[in-house]
């Protein structure tokens, strides 16, 4: 690891200006995926500004039809929250299957959407649900969150500080993980809402998108024989050592079935 | 520029002053001779240098020293007393939980951190099975698994129920 300063700011104004001061700063959630970076010198920020010491980033509360959750929640405790487990139990489960028990009790949800990894597994839950980003600056929309390959909305030294999903009692996620990383190879999360079937697709593409044609035949008859017949394009899919394109096409249909199965 | 950190580990109170860059496991290997806590893949992957901070299984090699001040930590040293091994150390020993040893250490923080965290929520003796998916993020290269499932179901026993 090179060298870099480190500070642990208690308020999100602190740490905003810190970032702001600084020549090449970078937050630092639970770590989860920066300092294997940083031990790898894949990165070398001049500032390591911590959000860990700042109160008002943590916890989770029922906000109208909305659950909130604090950016620095972390994925053990989304997985075992009792209002995420009776309002959105496809969440809870989702938390639940990160990584591993030692990575979920210090990785943040806040972290990954932040980080924007391809394959995690957070973003096809935020797409499908519907969710709200909320920062230090603004709140933005799922639909344009997700921008590029590692790249979101957010600008540079903006703070995400909770993010909003709408209830939703129904829905499933499915990913075929990685063995080793348990990153999704393909994750599918499908979700009945209020404005119709939701799929939304992570660890495919470059970034979680929604499958639209899929969308539309489960709002016509939400069966797996619906879907059956749908072809998956494996046109911009990833292609990597774990998996071919036109592999992860078919992931996306299989774990679609399976999602529809899991709900039905 | 070095930073002054205070922890609580294995019981004592810690002062120091670190570089931002240590990692955790570094530090309490270099710094405190506190060589229990191995390092093996240095990647996140392989659960060898897991320990408990604020009681929660972590992986010490993705984590700076400067992230765990004011942080209690409890390592495999802080666990046996004198004479007495923690129930989780002796349901390894008479099981054979183990081989080489070498992720040893860790798969007995993990084991504790899930047995804690079932003893907190009421969740009752662990399956096989949850046991397992507890230790998904724990590698054993000697491939020792089934008697590490069975020590950590009876150090579970133990420190649920009180019994061997």
């Amino acid at each position: 690891m090179y060298k870099f300063n480190f500070a642990s700011p208690a308020t999100i104004d602190d740490a905003a200006a810190q970032f702001e001061a600084s020549d090449d700063a970078t937050y630092i959630s639970g770590g989860m995926t920066l300092v294997p970076t940083l031990k790898q010198r894949l990165a070398m920020p001049s500032d390591v500004i911590d959000l860990s010491k700042i109160a008002s980033l943590k916890g989770i509360s029922l906000d109208g039809d909305m659950v909130k959750i604090g950016a620095m929640t972390t994925h053990a405790q989304i997985a075992s929250d009792g209002l995420v487990v009776a309002n959105i139990p496809a969440l809870a489960e989702l938390a639940g299957g990160i990584g591993d028990a030692s990575v979920r009790n210090r990785g943040t949800i806040g972290g990954s959407l932040a980080n924007s990894d391809p394959a995690a597994d957070y973003p096809a839950a935020v797409l499908a649900l519907g969710a709200e980003i909320h920062t230090n600056k603004r709140t933005i929309a799922a639909a344009d969150y997700f921008v590029e390959l590692f790249e979101t909305a957010l600008d540079e030294g903006e703070i995400i500080t909770s993010i909003s999903f709408p209830v939703c009692k129904v829905a499933n996620y499915q990913k075929f993980s990685n063995p080793a990383s348990r990153y999704a190879i393909a994750g599918v999360f499908i979700a009945k809402t209020s404005a119709g079937v939701r799929v939304a697709v992570t660890g495919a593409g470059p970034y979680a998108f929604r499958q639209n044609e899929m969308e539309a035949a489960l709002d016509g008859d939400f069966s797996a024989k619906s879907i059956d017949g749908i072809t998956v394009s494996d046109d911009g899919l990833n292609e990597d050592i774990h998996a071919s394109a036109s592999y992860r096409a078919n992931l996306i249909k299989v774990l679609a079935i399976r999602a529809v199965e899991a709900i039905s | 520029m070095a930073n002054n950190v205070s922890l609580s580990v294995n019981g004592k109170s810690v002062s120091a002053s670190v570089e931002a860059n240590v990692l955790l496991v570094d530090f309490l290997r270099d710094n405190l001779g506190l060589t229990g806590t191995n390092i093996a893949c240095d990647t996140s992957q392989c659960g060898s240098c897991t320990l408990l901070l604020d009681g929660l299984p972590v992986k010490s090699c993705s984590l700076l020293v400067v992230q765990a001040d004011g942080c209690d930590v409890i390592t495999i040293e802080g666990l046996a007393s004198e004479t007495v091994l923690h129930p989780m150390q002796q349901a390894f020993q008479d099981n054979h939980g183990l081989q080489c040893g070498f992720c040893t250490p860790g798969m007995v923080m993990a084991g504790i951190g899930m047995v804690e965290r079932r003893r907190a929520a009421g969740s009752g003796l662990p399956s096989d099975e949850e046991i397992r998916s507890a230790l998904e993020g724990n590698i054993c290269r000697c491939t020792g698994y089934h008697n590490i499932v069975k020590s950590v179901a009876q150090g579970a026993k133990t420190m649920l129920q009180g019994e061997g």
